[in-house]
């Protein structure tokens, strides 16, 4: 065949052609169309840790950074950030820096092995995803903690450890992530304040005599704690105890007063080393 | 083209000739972004917008511009060029009208950019010699055959993920196992479109 200069050359030249006519478009498009990305936007987000954690409760940094931005939202949500992020992020905008609400996951369950029982036997997959799933518990407590550690190999830095058939999260270690929170499929772990010294360690919304014929450390919601909490920051609801901490005293009153001791002072054991989960 | 022969296009678009279950074509995503439904639902549906738009502009392209000139060879490159631009405008513009439904799509598009799934639909309308309907009808199709694969291998991932699987086929062999079985499972449709109205 023979070789045909001018083919080529017209073969170039559309593609060029094309090429540049798109490129024109494009950036008339962007011109008119774009939407200008804000400025502090952008060194908001430089300062912010940028792992999507959630534990602001935004979708990840970037929807943190323009909420930031939009303003009217604290400078101190980022917790893995710590004072750090929240100082360069208050400076950044020009607001108060304010002290960074440390909040660590808590465990609302204390259905150890003296207190309640299994009633049933599970030989399977050893997740509670699955038991919860398939069987919902087999634990006496529908409400108890299932115990095979789902949170503790979710956990990012191993803070979670299985202890008579429970789990409990170590303080110290715990970064406030909330991803056992979202891990944990009978939803009894939540956020507390860090230096918080009264829990209620149960998350039984059965009446009084059905929780406690299942678990003797379960919460009866005999509102006793309600009522001699000077504060007012407990309230019974759905058969269970709730302590409200933006109210809460540190007192300790409602722990003489709890029945069946499930108001407890906050007790983290110690890991020696870092817990390994069970694989 | 009657409405009869429309029909047997889509139909065979989504079901006998699946992009990615017959074709195997935009496998990329179809593994990548098949771990959650909303993921996967969110990806098909970008993917089948950018095929509709891709075949309404590389069709009147192939038609008016490369036959005209003789220069049907260089279809890949300028369709490549084409979709590639046409994605970012359509970024640029959702952007900015349509923010909300930017953000639901926004992270899907630039993986479409050059997705052969895309590439495949443009040049497939020309070789089979549709016309613009027809294409149009064929794209649809392929579009929704795309989302059929992800939201149906969405489901079956998910079921995969709470079992428990024998240490060598954790992950990605299981994965590529089980494309494997409904791809199997499409190719009984081979046949049935054809007789469909008879």
């Amino acid at each position: 065949m023979e070789f045909n200069f001018i083919d080529v050359l017209i073969a170039f030249g559309v593609v060029a052609a094309v090429g540049l006519l798109l490129g024109v478009i494009l950036s008339l498009i962007s011109h008119f169309f774009g939407v200008k990305e804000d400025e502090t936007v952008k060194k908001v987000r430089e300062c912010l840790p940028g792992i999507n954690c959630g534990a602001c409760g935004y979708k990840g940094c970037d929807d943190y950074a323009l909420a930031l931005a939009k303003g009217n939202v604290k400078a101190n949500l980022c917790i893995p950030g710590a004072d750090d992020v929240a100082k360069q992020v208050a400076d950044i905008l020009g607001i108060e820096v304010e002290k960074i609400k440390d909040v660590v996951a808590f465990v609302h369950c204390n259905g150890n092995c003296n207190a309640t029982e299994k009633k049933a036997d599970y030989e399977g997959l050893l997740t509670c995803k699955a038991v919860s799933t398939l069987y919902k518990s087999h634990e006496a407590c529908k409400y108890s903690c299932l115990g095979l550690g789902d949170c503790a190999k979710a956990c990012p830095n191993n803070a979670i450890c299985l202890k008579d058939g429970i789990a409990h999260v170590d303080t110290s270690r715990c970064l406030g992530c909330k991803v056992c929170v979202a891990t944990c499929p009978k939803g009894i772990i939540s956020m507390v304040p860090q230096h918080t010294e009264a829990v209620v360690m149960c998350s039984n919304k059965e009446k009084g005599a059905d929780a406690r014929k299942n678990c003797t450390n379960a919460c009866i919601g005999c509102k006793k704690c309600e009522k001699v909490c000077p504060s007012g920051a407990i309230t019974v609801k759905d058969n269970l105890a709730v302590i409200d901490y933006d109210k809460c005293t540190f007192c300790l009153a409602c722990l003489e007063v709890c029945a069946t001791n499930c108001i407890h002072k906050v007790e983290f054991p110690d890991l020696a080393e870092p817990f390994k989960p069970i694989n | 083209m009657d409405f009869k022969g429309l029909v047997v296009i889509l139909l065979s678009s989504v079901f006998v000739n699946n992009y990615v279950l017959s074709r195997f074509l935009g496998i990329c995503p179809f593994l990548g972004v098949s771990k959650k439904l909303n993921q996967a639902t969110g990806m098909g549906i970008a993917v089948t917008i950018v095929m509709l738009l891709a075949t309404a502009v590389t069709y009147p392209i192939q038609y008016f511009v490369l036959n005209k000139l003789g220069l049907g060879y260089m279809q890949t490159i300028v369709f490549i060029l084409v979709i590639a631009a046409l994605v970012q405008m359509l970024e640029l513009v959702l952007k900015r009208f349509s923010p909300s439904l930017h953000q639901g799509l926004g992270v899907y598009l630039p993986l479409i950019t050059t997705n052969c799934a895309v590439l495949g639909v443009a040049i497939n309308n020309v070789l089979d010699g549709f016309t613009f309907l027809e294409s149009i009808v064929s794209s649809l199709g392929c579009g929704l055959g795309f989302l059929l694969a992800m939201v149906l291998f969405s489901g079956l991932r998910s079921r995969i993920d709470e079992t428990d699987v024998p240490k060598p086929f954790k992950g990605i062999a299981l994965t590529l196992i089980a494309a494997s079985f409904i791809s199997l499972a499409f190719m009984g449709f081979a046949g049935i479109v054809d007789n469909l109205f008879i």
